[in-house]
């Protein structure tokens, strides 16, 4: 570990801190209605879209017409997906190198992977997808799912506040203005800051060239940088390469590697202070943000202890580094990044749900490895996605509502509403079907030599580790990988599929129920019973619940994998 | 339930005319006009040929030149197959290669500790970079190769150090196209070392300073 590397890790943290207030506070104005600075130009845009589209902008849903609307949106726009993909040779437009369908099962996955902002990607892009498909199969998916995660946060949060009513918005509304006034704006600025950099944005065929000594290279190109920005902002992940942000042409320079990564939490942190302003309780807000914050904070500093350290079995390498070299475990790391950014990079991305990497995780250590896997594990609610961080935190707190209620015997509150029978019920359904559908499908597959087995590219309890990664990935919406596990089978394709709708609407339901529920409520006026729900102790407790009903679900297939890997690789055994 | 298909269909087709097609349009016409050369993937051309990109590696194997770090990608710096090796830290394929890779070099270069990037395949299997370190320890076989003494050579390789962004961000590095130019520069006598920028392949693609 070097100075500069925790100096990169301060700066990041203080630019992150400092954008919470503003980011909240906008994305306030925005998620209520209210008038923005940008109004005069995308006001007209958002009436004719509500117009184009059929929607009644003023007319507010109750909470299963808001989930009926949400998978119906999402249905149509994955079966868009599919038949894009299936047809791209067929379609006219933006697919120079001719490359051909995507077979039905991987464009099945692949379908599934952008709609649940999972991104999982089983296939090489750059010889797989064409333009088009990027574009308007893939990255429109991005603005897509992150904006669904920010609607049903939203709706999340009204629920909350609102008292008696039947009501938690418009579902149409709340997704329109999230990609009008958020998104949208954001990436414009962000995508040309990239091209600054570097990353390439044209519509061209490949570029043959022909190298100093002679070889031949096909320099793969295409519409990069207004893909990056919204696959990094929206917390989604998918590259549009397949070595993903660690390739030169997705993220060039140290600089966008600081802006990749402040913009994976940029809006998760923001929600934090959207959610203390929206239910008028800013203190609960800073609480939920120092929370993720003191996460966050011991994940990187294992990852990258861990990724310093150099690898004991080699013999005649400078791996205690110097001021002109970065020591440690550069398997599958650039230079330009090094250890500190590198493990920076891969704390932040599977704290959220984003899973862009710019290193290979499979090539990390085992320690290292354990964590990036364990932040997914943990439900992705440190930060978060895009506004699944924010409804996923929520249900840990209700739990710790619950948990602290039942430490003194009394009905447990949250901010004013009486957290009740079904509320509990509907948040541990969401604890529930999370590692339930994790560790049954690791199961099945490490026991199926010939579905399971064969696509591994690693023996021992690496192994295991790739498969309990895939699922743990899918179902948690990540979509970074142990990437060397063959991912592009049937089976996998299939399965893979599945759990991530499984992980992704499955958990949204429920929370819309939840949503539905506490909008219905009364609110209770606080007495000197309830529990605080701001201030270090709750704090505390958050951390607590997450970890224990996170972290200890995992915890046995965790020492068959990545700790049984560390002490095995200790003793000198290897694979 | 028949209007909330209807409604998701035509929102669907709307939004993804507007952020599948037009957006990206939008910034490809933006990119275009504001940044050209980045917008067309930092080509690098010689006598008028596209020789590769200053921001992806390509193969070097003679002793002439400097090499990259090895790669991953397809059969080897392949730009439409890019990857790492994934291979676990506990795989004995990594160890061997490494170790392999490691005992070839210390042959050619007694003594020296190999700089781990040498050694080890990146991430994209494309970085253009190596650490400057692992530049350095490369110049007396290139001198050697070459017939130009070691002292010219490694001020060639300081002149392309590129630092730290910012003074903090990243790590400090040397692109390995750019530098194996100027190392055919020197050699044929037209040496405009230290070429600034400008120079006739000095098209960096970011927009940092050149030192």
């Amino acid at each position: 570990m070097t100075t500069n590397g925790w100096l990169q890790f301060g700066l990041f943290s203080a630019i992150l801190l400092a954008s919470v207030r503003p980011v909240g506070a906008y994305m306030a104005r925005v998620l209520e209605g209210r008038g923005t600075w940008l109004d005069p130009i995308l006001r007209p845009i958002e009436r004719l879209i509500y117009k184009a589209s059929g929607v009644k902008a003023h007319e507010e849903m109750n909470w299963r017409e808001y989930a009926f609307a949400m998978l119906g949106f999402s249905a149509v726009s994955m079966l868009m997906t599919y038949a894009i993909e299936r047809l791209q040779l067929l379609l006219p437009l933006w697919n120079p190198q001719k490359l051909v369908a995507v077979g039905p099962d991987l464009a099945w996955s692949t379908a599934a992977s952008f709609t649940t902002n999972t991104n999982w990607q089983s296939y090489v892009p750059e010889s797989t997808m064409s333009y088009l498909t990027q574009m308007v199969g893939l990255a429109y998916h991005n603005f897509g799912s992150a904006a669904v995660g920010l609607a049903v946060a939203v709706a999340l949060i009204r629920g909350i506040k609102r008292t008696e009513s039947k009501t938690i918005g418009n579902f149409w509304v709340d997704v329109t203005r999230s990609f009008l006034y958020i998104l949208v704006p954001a990436c414009v600025l962000y995508a040309l800051v990239l091209v600054w950099q570097g990353v390439p944005q044209n519509l061209h065929a490949y570029t043959a060239a022909t190298g100093l000594e002679g070889t031949a290279q096909s320099i793969a190109q295409g519409p990069v940088a207004s893909q990056e920005a919204i696959k990094m902002l929206g917390t989604n992940g998918g590259g549009f390469f397949n070595a993903n942000s660690s390739h030169p042409f997705e993220n060039p320079t140290p600089l966008t590697n600081m802006i990749q990564m402040l913009s994976i939490f940029l809006i998760p942190a923001g929600l934090t202070y959207t959610l203390g302003r929206m239910t008028g309780s800013p203190g609960h807000g800073w609480a939920v943000l120092a929370t993720m914050f003191v996460l966050f904070t011991v994940g990187f500093s294992v990852v990258y202890w861990a990724e310093s350290h150099p690898h004991e079995l080699i013999h005649g390498a400078a791996q205690t580094g110097s001021l002109t070299a970065p020591a440690g475990n550069m398997e599958g790391k650039e230079v330009r990044f090094g250890i500190a950014s590198t493990s920076l990079f891969a704390t932040a991305t599977t704290d959220a749900s984003c899973g862009a990497v710019n290193g290979m995780h499979d090539s990390f250590t085992p320690l290292g490895g354990l964590v990036v896997l364990t932040n997914i594990m943990l439900g992705e609610v440190v930060f978060g996605g895009v506004g699944a961080g924010m409804y996923g935190i929520l249900i840990f707190v209700v739990q710790a509502v619950f948990i602290a209620g039942l430490m003194v015997g009394r009905t447990p509150e949250y901010l004013g509403k009486k957290i009740e029978a079904y509320d509990v019920k509907m948040s541990m359904l969401y604890v529930l079907i999370f590692p339930l559908i994790i560790l049954s499908l690791t199961a099945v597959f490490v026991l199926s030599p010939q579905i399971g087995l064969s696509s591994l590219n690693n023996q021992g309890p690496h192994g295991l580790s790739e498969i309990l990664y895939a699922f743990t990935s899918a179902v948690g919406n990540n979509g970074s990988a142990f990437a060397g596990l063959n991912a592009n089978t049937w089976w996998y394709n299939v399965v893979l599929g599945w759990a991530m709708l499984a992980g992704r609407f499955l958990m949204i339901v429920p929370v819309l129920a939840l949503a539905g529920n506490l909008a219905l409520k009364k609110s209770v006026p606080p007495s000197p019973g309830t529990f605080p729900v701001n201030g270090a102790m709750f704090t505390v407790l958050l951390t607590g619940t997450i970890l224990i009903l996170g972290a200890l679900t995992f915890f046995p297939a965790l020492s068959l994998g990545p700790i049984l890997e560390h002490l095995l690789l200790k003793s000198g055994q290897l694979f | 339930m028949h209007s909330i298909w209807k409604t998701s269909i035509r929102f669907t087709v709307v939004t993804a005319l507007l952020l599948g097609v037009a957006y990206p349009l939008v910034i490809t016409g933006m990119a275009a006009a504001m940044f050209p050369h980045q917008a067309a993937g930092s080509l690098v051309l010689k006598d008028g040929k596209v020789i590769g990109s200053s921001l992806l590696a390509q193969s070097f194997t003679s002793d002439r030149y400097f090499h990259p770090r090895p790669s991953a990608a397809g059969n080897g710096y392949d730009p439409t197959s890019s990857g790492g090796s994934n291979l676990a830290q506990s795989n004995k394929t990594l160890v061997a290669r490494i170790q392999g890779d490691i005992d070839k070099l210390a042959a050619a270069n007694p003594g020296k500790a190999v700089p781990i990037d040498l050694v080890t395949t990146s991430g994209s299997g494309l970085d253009p970079d190596i650490t400057p370190d692992a530049a350095l320890y490369q110049v007396p076989r290139v001198a050697k190769a070459r017939g130009i003494n070691e002292e010219s050579l490694r001020s060639l390789v300081a002149h392309h150090v590129t630092e730290r962004q910012l003074g903090v961000l990243g790590e400090s590095r040397v692109n390995v196209l750019e530098l194996n130019l100027d190392v055919d520069q020197l050699l044929n006598g037209q040496a405009k070392w230290p070429s600034g920028p400008g120079g006739k392949h000095e098209q960096l693609a970011s927009g940092e300073p050149v030192e």
